[in-house]
């Protein structure tokens, strides 16, 4: 299995080397090699049929306990089967739909991908690892909707439909750390063995519904419905691989593995029905309104995903077998249809159904395989899509209680199937021809090489449903174990089921006839819906998008408005603050030095500074307040001097000096101070000034108070005549024990120096 | 003594952040000087302070409590002289800016690129 897995990836990756010259024949090699792994697949079916589960492990991360673990049983085979098996049809009718279009390289690369990543999601015995599958496959369907990126529409429809489905992934990942967690590993069979003990802890619900979540944002289930519709931009051959027999599915595939898990109990059967049925019913009703044809058939595509969900949710055996028959149905019919409309579309050129019909005449093959499609899509026999429908009427008519209202709604829901299918038939090949801008034909046998197999199958499976019956059965177990079996038979005699079955018939058919013959109706019935259901999920969530997006922008303007001054304003009003509270939180100390004003010269000194300082920040004259900031520098260096800093007071006199230097240097070059802050504003940065300086102050007494360890100021004491031949400590710091710093140090001044040479010498127009 | 130090120090500190608030880009600079005085004066009394004995040694044992901190007094020489660096810059690229816009209004700075 995983060297199927294997080979699928190297194809994949390995069309990059077929050469653009071979485009003629991409899709036919790419399907060849699809072949061999649906009859790898096909040979391993005598196996599975015989009760069997073949697994494969390989070390991944054992030390998390994360193995590389494959699984092969009943149904994943019916998955691995229909993904290889459609995967061969869909590249031969990629072929030739594809051919106009450039980028193939790239398409059929995703196009291979996601067959190799829908295969590893439905082989995975790890709840991990089919996870990174299920991610992939979504990000797959977002690069094939995305195909024709130069339009607006197919970029936005792939963004919704990654937007919902990554987000259900998420969600996924979260509700199999929860259940993983309660089971203490993340292989499904270790889950189904403890199946008990996860129904009965309490993570059991949140797990439930965070795993549901991913489950109905995958298979398109109300209310995320509509990025599916959406999806339609992508190339038909996606459509109908992806968005119908296939990545849709994933969800239901979660369900039929999970249900011996979690399946069964009360939460389970509510919840699932209950969306199940309405997104059945909502898929119907908006089918029969769509105008265009691709539109349709992804209406039907959500009923039907909605019956499968229905189905697995009731969590019958009966329920669970009309589940696994109608996959397999639905899979046949409308990967049928999906094709087919693509046909019509490239030899008619649109795919609107007021102008599309009277296509009998021109393209004859087409109408009988659509018809055998559209008659398994009502579920009439001959075709296996009458078996699953009778299955499923079956498993609803023996729901007891309120739960039969579900018949009711099913009834209704297969009446819409009748009538979009009678519509559709009548309406492409006998209904009146509008202006096509293409005059039709039918030549391209590949684009009906895979409608015509999947039709047929569709047909033999219905006449002769014994072939499948082993296969449906071995599936049967692995979601119910110890199911009884019902054998499928195409005719069940006079019952009840049947008897519904004519009566679906008769209100679809009268549907379809009041929509064929007064299409003004129709058009008022369509007007009436887009009023009455005016809220549009395409709408809400573009607008949530734009919502988020808007309040996020909002608020960054808010804090990060640029305005510099006032980033500068909260930075010390914070920063003073928090000091202010530290302070407070750390009281407690006391003053230990007396308070003297002895030297009094130096007394003097310091407050000559003060006055100095506080007549710069009042000064109106610029000269003035220059001086006045070298009165407080020369201030410092005699304070350095006194107590025993010589060479910072020589230091700080020469810095200063060179500052003065430059200030006088530029000041004839700039203007006079502007009267700009208003008083208020000056008296709010006063109180926020002070506030800062208060608490520096008292920072700085109580950092007097602290008395130091300084054995590093030991160490330069003790080595430093000896060690480096210099008396002054400092300087043997600064030149020899701490050399490199100093050599930065030059670095920054000669980058400094650098810097103002350029921008005085450079000269530069004024703008 | 190192109480009214104290005292010079926020009040260093109370000019620096009310310089800084300026709108003039001229006071926005003697903020800037304002600012790393005070703080280098901190950092020095911090270390507390000594009178009249620099750190001078001449090989001879002597009791380095009595004689002046000299690992402060480096790291504060090194931080004046990075000042005046990044102030004669920032003198000069304030010169520039006023040559080509002709303001002396920081609010008037609303663009990276030339307007």
């Amino acid at each position: 299995m995983a060297a199927i897995l294997l080979l699928l990836l190297i194809i994949a990756f390995s069309n990059f080397i077929i050469p653009r010259g071979a485009n003629r024949f991409r899709g036919i090699i790419l399907a060849v090699f699809q072949l061999v792994a649906f009859v790898f697949f096909y040979q391993k079916l005598a196996v599975t049929n015989a009760g069997e589960v073949i697994t494969e492990s390989y070390r991944w991360i054992p030390e998390l306990g994360l193995n590389l673990q494959f699984q092969l049983d009943g149904v994943s085979i019916i998955f691995a089967l229909l993904v290889t098996g459609i995967g061969v049809l869909v590249f031969l009718y990629a072929q030739a739909y594809m051919k106009p279009y450039g980028h193939l390289q790239r398409f059929f690369f995703f196009l291979f991908l996601f067959s190799f990543a829908m295969l590893g999601l439905v082989l995975s015995a790890n709840m991990i690892q089919l996870f990174i599958f299920w991610e992939l496959t979504s990000f797959l369907s977002f690069f094939l909707i995305t195909y024709f990126n130069e339009k607006e529409e197919a970029r936005a429809a792939a963004f919704r439909s990654l937007f919902i489905t990554a987000f259900g992934g998420l969600s996924l990942l979260a509700g199999i750390l929860l259940i993983g967690n309660i089971a203490g590993s993340y292989v499904i069979s270790d889950w189904v063995a403890s199946a008990a003990a996860i129904k009965a802890h309490s993570h059991y619900l949140p797990g439930l519904l965070l795993i549901l979540l991913g489950v109905f944002t995958k298979s398109a289930q109300f209310p995320f419905h509509f990025w599916l519709p959406g999806a339609m931009q992508a190339p038909t051959p996606v459509s109908s691989y992806l968005h119908s027999a296939t990545m849709v599915k994933a969800g239901v595939f979660l369900l039929m593995r999970l249900s011996p898990v979690m399946g069964n109990t009360p939460e389970w059967n509510y919840i699932i029905s209950l969306v199940g049925v309405t997104t059945m019913l909502i898929g119907g009703y908006f089918a029969l309104t769509q105008r265009d044809l691709k539109g349709v058939l992804a209406y039907t595509t959500i009923s039907a995903l909605g019956i499968l969900v229905l189905m697995l949710g009731i969590d019958t055996k009966l329920s669970v077998k009309s589940a696994i028959v109608f996959l397999l149905v639905h899979a046949f019919y409308k990967a049928t249809l999906f094709m087919v409309a693509g046909f019509i579309d490239k030899k008619t050129g649109t795919r609107d159904l007021t102008k599309l019909g009277g296509l009998a005449r021109q393209m004859p093959v087409t109408m009988v395989i659509t018809m055998l499609a559209l008659l398994s899509m009502a579920g009439l026999p001959p075709m296996l899509g009458f078996i699953g429908k009778e299955l499923i009427y079956e498993a609803k008519v023996q729901l007891p209680g309120i739960a039969s209202i579900i018949l009711v709604v099913g009834v209704l829901a297969n009446a819409f199937m009748v009538a979009v299918s009678v519509f559709l038939g009548y309406k492409l090949f006998f209904g009146k021809q509008g202006d096509l801008p293409k005059k039709p034909d039918e030549k391209g046998v590949l684009y009906l090489l895979g409608p015509a197999v999947l039709v047929l199958l569709s047909l033999i499976y219905g006449l002769f449903p014994g072939i499948i019956n082993r296969m449906v059965e071995v599936a049967l177990q692995v979601v119910v174990p110890k199911a009884l079996d019902i054998h499928l038979k195409l005719w069940h005699g006079f019952n009840q089921v049947l008897l519904l079955s004519v009566f679906t018939v008769l209100i679809g058919s009268a549907l379809a006839f009041f929509v064929i013959k007064k299409p003004k109706l129709l058009g008022k019935w369509s007007n009436l819906n887009s009023s009455v259901f005016s809220f549009s999920f395409t709408k809400a969530f573009s607008n949530m998008i734009s919502g988020f997006v808007g309040f996020s922008e909002r608020n960054t303007a808010r804090i990060q408005h640029g305005s510099h001054r006032y980033y500068i304003l909260t930075i010390f009003v914070v920063t003073s603050l928090m000091l202010w509270y530290q302070l407070y939180d750390t009281r407690g100390w006391t003053l230990a030095t007396n308070i003297t004003l002895q030297p009094f010269y130096i007394s003097i000194l310091v407050a000559i500074s003060i006055a100095a300082a506080v007549f710069t920040m009042f000064s109106k004259s610029r000269l003035s307040s220059i001086i006045a900031m070298g009165v407080v520098g020369y201030g410092l260096s005699l304070i350095f001097l006194y107590y025993s800093a010589v060479d910072l007071a020589i230091t700080q006199i020469l810095a200063e000096t060179l500052i003065l230097v430059m200030f006088v240097l530029i000041l004839q070059k700039l203007p006079v101070f502007a009267k700009l802050s208003s008083r208020a504003t000056k008296i709010r940065d006063m109180i926020i000034a002070l506030s800062f300086g208060g608490v520096m102050t008292t920072l700085a007494l109580k950092a007097i108070n602290v008395e130091f360890n300084h054995p590093i100021s030991d160490f330069f004491l003790e080595n430093s005549y000896t060690k480096a031949y210099g008396e002054n400590v400092v300087n043997v710091i600064l030149v020899d024990f701490r050399a490199l710093d100093t050599m930065g140090e030059v670095t920054v001044l000669t980058i400094a120096a650098l810097g103002v040479f350029v921008l005085l010498k450079t000269r530069s127009k004024k703008i | 003594m190192e109480i009214i130090l104290a005292i010079l120090t926020g009040v260093l500190y109370t000019a620096g952040v009310y310089m800084l608030l300026r709108r003039s880009i001229l006071k926005f600079i003697i903020g800037i000087i304002f600012l790393s005085n005070a703080t280098n004066l901190l950092v020095f009394l911090a270390a507390g302070i000594v009178q009249g004995s620099p750190a001078f040694v001449d090989g001879k044992a002597a009791d380095s409590s009595l004689i002046a901190d000299p690992l402060p007094q480096a790291l504060v020489l090194t931080a004046i002289v990075i000042g005046l660096g990044i102030i004669v810059f920032t003198l000069a690229l304030k010169y520039k800016y006023f040559q080509l816009t002709g303001t002396d209004d920081l609010d008037q700075v609303k663009q990276t690129d030339k307007p």
